[in-house]
């Protein structure tokens, strides 16, 4: 499954400089894993020690918050974007 | 375009930004999380440098507006962007306290704070001040639109560019009051949440000062000034309990902070204040994780009137829970029927007409203390942070109705008459 990944600025270092990225993964632990194959040390940067994705990450599966959906257990398809944005933002 | 020149001060307060987690230190730059943990970053200061500037006597001779505090702020231009935000009124309260049957009851007036007519001002004017300073020259925000009209109102006054981002389904009153300064209004299809998320994807990439995402350790410091102007209109002294709306949960946090530094830097005495925090049953994220005793915040979808508190996903969130916690406070939500009845019981009792955000704040204040969380005798100041002409279409259908009637003598006896048995019939129905 082919997927766009909307990188967050902070993140850009491990993509060299690039705002997306093209990346496969049937789910959204998958696409870390995947992520971390393309970009070493990207995931250390999105999960904390559990392997979760950090508390102050959001990621979305096209616009929807994935702790509406199925966490990172859910489901990616061919041509889905994905977002990964810090939450420290607006109020 | 010209601007005015930046004069600097010496002896700046301010030292770096600080991660709030595991304080790694950062430049003062336009930057709002730590890199290592994504934690938000917060301004740092040197309090003894701040001693050494100010006491209650510096502080009562300067400004009527929140500069008399710049020391406590993160700008360092000798000429910061005042438009007269801030000094609002903190007024005593007879008449609702009566009817809550509380004795010390104040209300922090920012319905009328300027020159929006609502809190955002007072974080607008020192994010916009620090743009400047940073080398912005167009500014931007995600709001539920009473920081568009500030920063749209404030970047005009500062000869910004200004390029503001709403869900699309807002009041008319707060659309209007945005498009008349003539800023880019960009109205996003999709609730608060979404506005915020499409912010920090376009984030970096335009060179824009967001005052609410890379600003937002600068922009949040302004909303201490409703803690240092409680503080010194109580004659420099901290209240028992406070009450403020909570949405990304910002302002709440930035109160508390605002009381601890005057404390510690000696203007004020130490004292435990008990902070409650409000919010709408249609968007109570925070509301729900103290009641349920979670350490963290699950989103939520808004579906509430009080548009202007409507976060599903607030930032400050679990900082919120743990301040309401630690100080002995409450969170509570209230239904929209309540948050409409709020509204309508501060205009009849005190003659303050707020939006739906104050109606929510004060049908909280009325449920804890039914509740019993609130001591009669306690010194409760209440925020009121916005105005309820922003927000007409929530009581609409709601209040009475003008009596319509000829230009003649009798037509008035006779109105009046029928008013006046309505009004009877109503004060029979009354539950007393």
């Amino acid at each position: 499954m082919s997927v766009k990944v909307l990188i967050p600025t902070p993140l850009q270092k491990f993509t060299n400089n690039q705002a997306t990225i093209e990346c496969d993964g049937s789910n959204i632990d998958q696409l870390i894993e995947a992520l971390e194959n393309n970009c070493p040390g990207i995931k250390a940067r999105i999960c904390d020690e559990t392997g979760k994705p950090r508390r102050f990450l959001n990621l979305y599966v096209n616009s929807e918050d994935i702790r509406f959906l199925e966490g990172t257990d859910t489901t990616l398809n061919d041509g889905d974007e994905v977002s990964i944005v810090p939450a420290v933002a607006g109020g | 375009m010209t601007q005015t020149p930046i004069k600097t001060t010496k002896g700046s307060t301010f030292t770096n930004l600080v991660s709030k987690e595991g304080g790694v230190k950062y430049p003062l730059e336009a930057l709002n999380v730590c890199e290592e943990t994504f934690s938000p970053l917060e301004v740092a200061y040197d309090y003894d440098e701040i001693r050494r500037q100010v006491s209650r006597e510096s502080i009562a001779a300067g400004p009527n507006s929140i500069w008399r505090y710049k020391a406590f702020l993160p700008v360092e231009s000798e000429n910061p962007i005042d438009v007269g935000t801030g000094m609002t009124p903190l007024v005593k309260s007879n008449r609702l306290a009566r009817r809550l049957g509380l004795k010390n009851l104040y209300i922090k007036n920012d319905a009328v704070n300027m020159p929006t007519l609502s809190f955002k001002d007072r974080v607008v004017s020192v994010a916009l001040t620090r743009a400047r300073e940073l080398g912005f020259s167009t500014v931007s925000c995600a709001s539920t639109g009473n920081l568009a009209n500030s920063t749209a109102a404030i970047a005009a006054h500062a000869g910004m560019d200004c390029c503001v981002f709403i869900p699309a389904d807002l009041e008319a009153g707060k659309v209007m009051g945005t498009l008349i300064y003539n800023p880019t209004v960009m109205a996003v299809k999709g609730n608060y949440d979404q506005v915020n998320r499409l912010c920090s994807e376009v984030g970096n990439s335009y060179g824009w000062g967001f005052v609410n995402i890379n600003l937002r350790p600068y922009y949040s410091e302004g909303s201490k000034t409703l803690g240092f102007e409680v503080a010194e209109q109580l004659g420099w002294e901290l209240p028992d309990h406070i009450v403020a709306p909570l949405a990304s949960g910002s302002l709440f946090t930035k109160i508390y902070k605002g009381f601890n530094e005057f404390v510690k830097v000696g203007l004020v005495e130490e004292k435990a204040v008990r902070f409650s925090g409000a919010q709408a049953e249609g968007c109570s994220p925070i509301a729900q994780a103290f009641k349920e005793g979670r350490d963290f915040v699950s989103p939520v979808k808004p579906n509430t009137i009080a548009k202007s508190i409507a976060i599903g996903n607030p930032a400050d969130g679990m900082y919120a829970l743990d301040i309401a916690r630690k100080t002995n406070g409450n969170i509570e939500s209230v239904t929209d029927a309540e948050i409409i009845e709020g509204m309508k019981l501060l205009a009849e009792t005190e003659g303050i007409f707020t939006e739906t955000a104050g109606g929510t704040t004060i049908a909280v204040l009325k449920k804890l203390v039914e509740a019993g969380k609130i001591n009669p005798d306690e010194k409760t100041v209440v925020y009121i942070t916005g105005n309820g002409l922003k927000t007409q279409e929530a009581v609409q259908g709601y209040i009475g109705e003008p009596l319509t009637i000829e230009p003649k003598l009798d037509s008035f006896e006779r109105a009046l008459e029928r008013s006046r048995t309505l009004e009877r019939l109503e004060w029979q129905q009354a539950s007393i």
